[in-house]
């Protein structure tokens, strides 16, 4: 879990070799990274942008995948996670790529990236100044499922308009007695914009709250970047008499026994046996590294885990 | 032409309230073809007024024109709002407008599936408009709702149907308590019985006519039905070509029409 040294690629000479530095054509970075300073101007604010085909089908993270590839340098150290974990197919080949296109240091070890892209979580250790987190959005526009017209929905976020969104809440309420959405779970960016956090839990929404990292957001498909700068106040939609709640578990993580992480629930046999945890990986490899354990540390099932978690390193 | 534009309308003294609506000069043209010429109006709060004509004859270019969706060629349209008091509308800045809109008004569609949002639940439309006025308090805005769908009449068992759910003249009764919950100065309304079927028809405007009455409310409807008019109208602008041909109360028009296509249009009613 220690960040690995860049290939040495011998046949290429640096200069050809970073004539398109971390894959992207060096106007197109320039285009993504205006509106990324456009973004952190105006935070919560969705800016459009001339979002370019990449070599990933779109809903599999190309708008995260121009963010990183506009900001990263030679000196970064980059950290993939999808769901929460390093070691899923997404988040590989995405390492991958930027590995070979930006000849960069990748790591697991969410402290040492200053580059974090993520798909669909905030790593549980709290980020620190000078870290980015690059998120991966599938649909910016949290009006959306409410008002399909783009031009009605860009007069609400210019007049501030948004008490459709709280459609949504009530109807959350009458059909289930509280507010059940549990991803993509809107914010109001400053006061002022509303904003959809890509579909992370609402687990991680405090945390963007006075972050002292800086969050970008990328919709490849749908063009647009957006972006919470560091302590930027960020709250969660909720009614007076039903309250902004995260998610809860009676359980503990059933590896490394977190009580204060979001946990996955695995599902172990058809009779009903199941597990629950941690679903950021490194979070929970970390913890059993220091010697915690959960109720099922010492299982077959766990064990295997730790095999492979130690052959991808 | 008769000239009642400036007679009290009803046996309080009226000179002394401002109008609620002011309509001076409106001309809309789409192009060469005219949409509506020249038209010029006032209302009263409390007031119902009925436009009636035939298709084509600018009904709808009139109402879209007053309701802030089309700005018109020529003319003024001020509107006695909470906020600005009276003030041209086009004047107003779009967010001002908008917010005029929401909190001052109302518009009944023709077609419920204009009007409502059909992806949510019948109690969330009727809620929306408070939500939208700043209202955070779920509780209350159910007990609103609810208030609301009693008062047309709808089962209460059935307020987190989706629209989809409910029959025509159910959708057009949750299209009318959204319109009515916030309490709005006008509401305008586009045929807001076409297309149902005739018992239906009857009951709603009946309990149309009871809300308007109620609430004491200024109506501006928009249809081609003179029993409408009738029923729910106290004043009636009849137009042909895009021009208001006659003016006048309601039963004063139909029972006595003077221009000769007023009198064509209520001989055409057909009587059973």
């Amino acid at each position: 879990m220690t960040a690995t040294e860049a290939p040495a690629r011998p046949n290429a000479a640096p200069e050809d070799r970073y004539y398109t530095y971390a894959y992207l054509d060096e106007q197109t970075k320039r285009m993504i990274r205006r509106a990324i300073l456009k973004a952190l101007a105006i935070p919560g604010y969705q800016v459009p942008f001339g979002s370019r085909e990449m070599p990933v089908p779109y809903g599999w993270g190309t708008g995260g995948i121009q963010l990183t590839a506009a900001i990263i340098g030679r000196d970064d150290v980059y950290k993939c996670i999808d769901q929460g974990a390093d070691d899923t197919t997404n988040a590989v080949s995405i390492r991958r790529f930027f590995a070979t296109v930006a000849d960069v240091a990748t790591t697991e070890d969410t402290s040492e990236a200053t580059i974090i892209q993520s798909r669909h979580r905030i790593p549980e250790q709290p980020l620190a100044d000078g870290q980015i987190m690059v998120f991966q959005v599938p649909q910016p526009e949290p009006l959306r499922g409410l008002e399909p017209r783009e031009t009605e929905t860009r007069a609400m976020h210019a007049y501030a308009e948004y008490g459709l969104q709280y459609v949504s809440l009530y109807e959350n309420i009458s059909a289930y007695g509280r507010i059940a959405a549990t991803a993509g779970y809107p914010v109001m960016i400053d006061e002022r914009y509303l904003m959809s956090p890509s579909p992370i839990p609402k687990f991680d929404n405090p945390k963007m709250h006075m972050n002292p990292a800086i969050l970008l957001f990328g919709a490849g498909r749908e063009k647009r970047i957006y972006a919470v700068p560091p302590f930027t106040r960020v709250r969660s939609l909720d009614f007076e008499d039903y309250p902004f709640e995260t998610q809860s578990w009676d359980e503990v993580c059933a590896l490394c026994g977190a009580n204060d992480s979001y946990l996955d629930e695995v599902v172990l046999d058809d009779k009903g046996e199941h597990m629950f945890v941690c679903s950021d990986s490194h979070y929970c490899a970390d913890r059993r590294e220091k010697g915690h354990a959960g109720p099922m540390a010492g299982h077959a099932l766990a064990h295997i885990e730790t095999e492979i978690a130690a052959e991808e390193v | 032409m008769t000239e009642v534009l400036d007679r009290p309308t009803s046996s309080q003294s009226v000179g002394a309230v401002e109008p609620l609506l002011r309509v001076s000069n409106l001309t809309k043209n789409y192009g060469h073809v005219a949409g509506c010429l020249d038209i010029s109006f006032e209302m009263r709060p409390g007031e119902v007024l009925g436009i009636v004509g035939e298709s084509g004859s600018g009904k709808t270019t009139l109402l879209n024109c007053i309701s802030g969706k089309l700005a018109p060629t020529s003319g003024s349209i001020a509107f006695n709002s909470r906020r600005h008091g009276l003030v041209d509308i086009y004047d107003l800045s779009e967010p001002d407008r908008r917010r005029m809109q929401r909190e001052d008004w109302g518009f009944v569609h023709q077609n419920p599936r204009d009007g409502l949002r059909m992806r949510v639940s019948g109690g969330a439309n009727v809620a929306e408009p408070l939500m939208n006025l700043g209202r955070r308090h779920y509780g209350d805005m159910r007990q609103a709702t609810m208030d609301w769908l009693s008062r047309v009449e709808l089962d209460l068992g059935r307020v987190d149907d989706k629209p989809r759910n409910f029959s025509g003249g159910m959708q057009q009764r949750i299209q009318i308590a959204r319109n009515l919950i916030h309490n709005p100065r006008l509401v305008f309304m586009d045929e807001p019985t076409g297309g149902l079927d005739v018992s239906v028809q009857a009951r709603l405007l009946d309990l149309l006519r009871e809300l308007v009455r109620d609430l004491g409310l200024a109506a501006i409807i928009v249809t081609h039905d003179m029993a409408v008019a009738r029923l729910m109208a106290d004043r009636l602008m009849v137009m042909k070509g895009g021009h208001v041909v006659e003016t006048g109360l309601a039963d004063q028009v139909l029972d006595d029409p003077q221009h000769p296509y007023t009198q064509l249009l209520v001989s055409s009613v057909l009587q059973i």
